[in-house]
């Protein structure tokens, strides 16, 4: 029975994320925010088990997943891509460059590729408007953006690459 | 001209917006500093704390709303109720600005007209414009808006993106959700937070987005709802509304009565169309519930109208024959026949009557009445012996007084609540949301109950003790709470010197003192851990407030009354007794189960507690009944099934009860019944009892009658009626008719001669008529010349008794003993949806939530016996074996099963045991020792039930009209 062992081990792993959390006041975002570094999501199973540790309900815990567009109910892609929208990137040329980008991806917003290499997210300001237009894969921010430099920076994304890396 | 606030002027028809800044029947409220302020113009003075839109709404001048409520916090998200105040900026919302000394305040402005016209414009060009054909027509809060504002155009069209095609939730029995009617006021989330307290509604998304969802995004029935109706009542617009509105329209007029379910007594709108019931609404001006209610009171209403009905009276020689219905006159001379030839052949005490604890008052004391006066003896009894006739007794022998000492709004003051063999969210549902709120405001819970009950899983509750104890401990352990109390020196000395008789406290004292009754003594007996046992004494004595809440869980034990007794002895020792948060609390199981017990209904007491022995009070009753009275008490319910068992007890009498389920042994209660010459049983359904039965009675439903009934906080309420009875004849008029019959004469024209009879032969009701009720509203007891208005809280300055009475509560443990053969525990409980023996919530959608009851077993014990979810097991014990689907729970202990008794055919009480309390008979319902086996087919007992019950169904099917 694989799928029901995966499943104790996802919720043992949930556990320990919530416990090792639960101390702090206003736990919630924290759990949020490690359980979907871990999972890269936020599966329906850790909603109970959240709420039953902080004394909260279902209901509750699933308006703040659903609050925050931060917090994803699926898997997303290998990488997530963050196009910024806001009003500097805006100014320097984002829309053009997030048309550019969803063509050259096939997808949307809050879409992922169909090899699930890519999923890509609206954001607004990424905090580097000095460098405008500017994206984020994963935890790095690429300012000055443009569809070709985007382009070589694809290329280095190429998923077997990254597999062989880790 | 300067209006002064008076709290009693309240209007409950009237929507304040925002609640009173302390509840405006605590008096506190009164003490509020006031605040003087303009409002268009006009000077008024409101307590300090209120908003702004509260004091306009006081004074008179609505200002338009949508979001607020005056049972919800102010939210200020709907912008319509936005103000002008003389020297401020913008236009505060009146919901959230409290009111200041010396405020001006401009309700209506060009400015403001064209603010709200526009928040409504933005509503209206995302709502369905089907205003003529909405169920809501004519109760709708948008659409009053939309005229209060002056919207005469919406500038914005209906072509954008909007919401119109959202699909309608119709998961629940009772209401519909239609997400496209829903303006996202968030006051359905936040009535089911603040409210009810389970907080199973919430905010999916964002900006327009945002959708009100259940759960995790669920269907309403696959969430944590427990469709109390509390998002239904708060909803402002057709998005939360009643199927019965839906498909029977707005009603047409509307009487305010008492719940007839629990013993919380709600008070609702019985809301009419024409003679149809299309639904029960919560009355804001009920002290028992403030405007709340449950899922059986709101929506449980079909029983009352539903084709199993029996509405005329029925014959027959033996109970092999088919019923031939009669009219009223042939049943009663019938039945009054056969009574008087059973007296001539077995003697004068060969009958008797059970009292209904659903009837009102009125129909009760009738009933003993008859009993003592036609009968000419004191064989009268009813349910309450088999669920708190402990606590009258123990209540009364240490406070004097057979009844609990507050009333529910006290549970808003208590810093410690403990709560003892009581599963309140699903026995007292609507006193659980209030207990809950106080939780959440940060009183401290604890919990002894061998179950993890579900208060222990309140949302945002932290501190909880739960204490779990072994079934048929309860003595043990609260002697262990007094010890530690003792020994650690928390008792309340002034208290007891000045309240309490020293010797039976020295005598008690020396008792408790003894290190058997200390915490790791008494570990070895309870399995309760000594540390939290000593944790929770030290809680309880140190709290400012603590109060007792205590159900069955107490009563039904072998040692019930010593139980209660302990219960009152701690109170005491603390001195948690007297005001307002502290108490002992019995939660009370039927609606009028207090004023049953208080109406006579016992053998050896007379209304009002008082003992048929003592002459002096006999002579009262004799004169104005105008009979002689038998001065010796008579049968107990198990003494008359007994008795009959004997061949010596030969006619019964019983209104609106069904012993045949309820009452424990149900194998001993069916031979007792079998045993009859004349059983004469009135009920709305033809019940289990009245399968054994020669005379049928047409009994008439809470919505046939006027009466009054009593709450577990001594609360008489007014019982109105709406339709016609029936059968004919409401119940008070059908025992009339039998004691007529009896040459026994009554007439009493209306139900307010009876109680005016009762309070002028009980001392505790003097007060009380139906001209004060109606008066007042409701009214609790005592209520007479030392306390004319009736009384929250009892014992406040001394004892009813005089000086509080400790009593020594020596635990012996109970003979069910667990041994080789019966090695598990067996306790019985109810579940929220469903009410004691079902007969009124089976026969609704209720059954959609519990169809059928359930066995929970530990997981140990189900891997033991090899048993897995959803297996067919026996649970067999001395007294008999029933087959029930078992279920795997944590809930319980280890040792220890659970199920409810709310099925006929499951059994529960077939394996209940004839085991009772030392002092009142109450019978050992939470402790039975079974053994659980794995089984492919019904018990013997539960096949010979099938047969009997479908060969009754076609002895009434078959029925002879003569």
């Amino acid at each position: 029975m694989p799928e029901i062992s995966a499943e104790i081990e996802q919720n043992a792993a949930l556990l320990e994320i919530i416990d090792s959390h639960k101390a702090l006041e206003g736990a919630l975002l924290p759990i949020l925010h490690a359980i979907q570094q871990r999972f890269t999501y936020i599966p329906d199973t850790a909603i109970p088990l959240i709420a039953q540790q902080l004394n909260l309900s279902r209901a509750e815990v699933h308006s703040v997943t659903r609050f925050y567009s931060f917090f994803r109910s699926t898997a997303p892609g290998k990488h997530t891509l963050q196009l910024c929208r806001a009003e500097a990137c805006q100014a320097r040329g984002s829309r053009a460059l997030e048309q550019a980008i969803q063509q050259r991806l096939g997808i949307g917003f809050h879409q992922t590729t169909a090899d699930r290499a890519i999923s890509l997210e609206p954001v607004y300001c990424l905090g580097n408007c000095a460098a405008s237009p500017s994206i984020r894969i994963g935890d790095t921010v690429y300012g000055g953006m443009t569809i070709e430099r985007f382009e070589r920076l694809l290329s280095t994304l190429a998923i077997p690459v990254v597999e062989a890396q880790s | 001209m300067i209006k002064h606030w008076d709290p009693s002027a309240i209007d409950y028809e009237t929507d304040y917006g925002t609640p009173a800044p302390q509840p405006e029947y605590s008096p506190e409220y009164a003490e509020l500093p006031e605040v003087s302020l303009f409002i268009d113009g006009n000077s008024l003075k409101v307590p300090a704390g209120s908003s702004v839109m509260r004091a306009a709404a006081l004074a008179g001048i609505s200002i338009p709303k949508l979001c607020a409520s005056d049972n919800l916090q102010a939210f200020g998200s709907c912008r319509l109720c936005l103000v002008e105040i003389e020297g401020r900026k913008g236009y505060p919302a009146s919901c959230t600005t409290p009111v200041e000394n010396g405020m001006r305040i401009l309700t209506e402005s060009g400015k403001l007209a064209a603010l709200r016209r526009n928040v409504m414009e933005l509503y209206i060009s995302d709502h369905p414009l089907d205003c003529l054909t909405c169920p809501s027509n004519g109760d709708c809060e948008l659409q009053d808006m939309a005229t209060a504002v002056d919207l005469t155009e919406v500038r914005y069209g209906y072509d954008g993106k909007n919401h119109l095609q959202a699909e309608q939730d119709r998961s629940n029995p009772y209401f519909t959700f239609d997400p496209s009617k829903c303006i996202v006021c968030s006051r359905c989330v936040r009535a089911c937070e603040e409210v009810q307290g389970t907080f199973a509604l919430g905010i999916d998304g964002r900006g327009f987005d945002s959708k009100i969802v259940a759960g995790q995004k669920q269907s309403f029935m696959a969430s944590d709802c427990v469709s109390c109706g509390a998002c239904v009542q708060t909803c402002p617009t057709a998005a939360l509304i009643d199927n019965a509105i839906i498909e029977h329209g707005q009603p047409q007029r509307s009487v305010v009565t008492t719940c007839a379910y629990c013993g919380v007594g709600c008070a609702f709108k019985a809301e009419m169309k024409g003679n149809q019931l299309l639904r029960m609404t919560p009355y804001k001006g009920g002290p028992a519930n403030r405007g709340h209610s449950c899922v059986k009171g709101r929506f449980a209403l079909g029983y009352a109208s539903h084709p199993d009905r029996v509405t005329e009276p029925m014959i027959r020689d033996n109970i092999n024959q088919a019923w031939r219905t009669v009219s009223w006159d042939e049943a009663v001379n019938f039945a009054a026949d056969r009574l008087r030839t059973i007296q001539q052949q077995h003697g004068r005490r060969s009958i008797g009557g059970i009292t209904s604890s659903r009837c009102s008052n009125e129909e009760t004391y009738l009933v003993q009445k008859m009993v003592r006066a036609a009968f000419g003896n004191n064989n009268v009894d009813t349910c309450a012996r088999v669920c708190h006739s402990p606590t009258g007794y123990g209540l009364k022998q240490t406070l004097g007084e057979s009844a609990g000492t507050q009333d529910f709004d006290s549970v808003e003051k208590a810093d410690v609540i403990v709560v003892i063999g009581a599963n309140p969210t699903d026995g007292h549902p609507v006193f659980a949301s209030r207990l809950r709120k106080r939780l959440r405001e940060g009183a401290q819970l604890i919990v002894a109950d061998p179950r993890q009950i579900d208060l222990l899983n309140s949302v945002h509750v932290a501190s909880t003790l739960h204490l779990p104890l072994r079934p048929g401990t309860n003595v043990a352990f609260i002697n262990a709470i007094a010890h530690v109390i003792i020994s650690e020196g928390l008792e309340d000395d002034a208290f007891i010197a000045q309240r309490c008789e020293t010797d039976a406290y020295r005598e008690w004292k020396s008792f408790i003192s003894d290190a058997k009754h200390s915490p790791q003594a008494s570990a070895a007996i309870t399995g309760i851990n000594a540390d939290d046992l000593r944790q929770a004494a030290r809680r309880y004595a140190n709290a400012g407030n603590g109060a007792i809440y205590y159900g069955l869980g107490v009563t039904e034990h072998s040692q019930g009354s010593t139980m209660v007794m302990g219960i009152a002895n701690l109170a005491m020792l603390t001195g948690n007794i007297g005001r307002a948060g502290v108490g002992v609390n019995p939660l009370r199981g039927q609606n009028n189960v207090q004023g049953s017990c208080d109406m006579g209904s016992f053998p050896h007491e007379l209304p009002g507690y008082r003992a048929i022995g003592d002459d002096s009070v006999r002579a009262q009753f004799e004169s104005v009944w105008g009979v002689e009275l038998d001065p010796e008490p008579g049968f107990r319910i198990t003494n008359m099934l007994n008795e009959a068992v004997a061949g010596r007890y030969k006619g019964l009498y019983c209104q609106g009860e069904d012993i045949a389920q309820s009452d424990p042994n149900t194998q001993h209660v069916q031979a007792a019944l079998r045993n009859l010459d004349c059983l004469i049983v009135q009920d709305i359904f033809l019940n289990e009892t009245a399968k054994f039965a020669h005379v049928f009675l047409p009994g008439s439903s809470f919505l046939e009658k006027d009466g009054t009934f009593t709450n577990a906080e001594r609360r008489i309420s007014p019982v109105r009626k709406v339709i016609e009875p029936l059968g004919g004849k409401a119940d008070w008029e059908a025992t009339m008719a039998l004691s007529n019959a009896l040459g026994y004469p009554m007439n009493y024209q209306h139900p307010a001669e009876i109680m005016a009879e009762i309070a002028s032969l009980t001392p505790t009701f003097a007060g009380v008529s139906y001209q004060r009720l109606e008066q007042q509203g409701s009214i609790q007891w005592p209520c007479n010349q030392d306390a004319p208005g009736g009384t929250a809280v009892m014992h406040e300055t001394e004892f009813v008794r005089g000086l509080g009475k400790f009593v020594v509560t020596e635990y012996l443990p109970t003979s069910e003993k667990v041994t080789r053969r019966f090695p598990l525990l067996l306790t019985t409980g109810r579940i929220l949806s469903q009410y004691n023996v079902g007969a009124q919530t089976r026969r609704t959608d209720n059954m959609q939530w519990h169809p059928q009851d359930i066995l929970d077993i530990h997981q140990h014990d189900a891997e033991d016996r090899g048993i897995v979810d959803g297996d067919k097991v026996e649970i067999s014990s001395r007294a008999g074996a029933t087959v029930l689907t078992a279920r795997i729970t944590e809930q319980l202990q280890p040792g220890v099963v659970y199920t409810t008794f709310h099925h006929p055919e499951s059994g529960a009480n077939v394996i209940t045991t004839d085991n009772s309390d030392w002092a009142t008979n109450c019978p050992e319902y939470k402790v039975t020792a079974v053994q659980i086996n794995k089984v492919t087919e019904e018990s013997a007992w539960q096949q010979d039930f099938q047969q009997f019950s479908s060969k009754q169904q076609a002895l009434l099917k078959d029925k002879l009209s003569s």
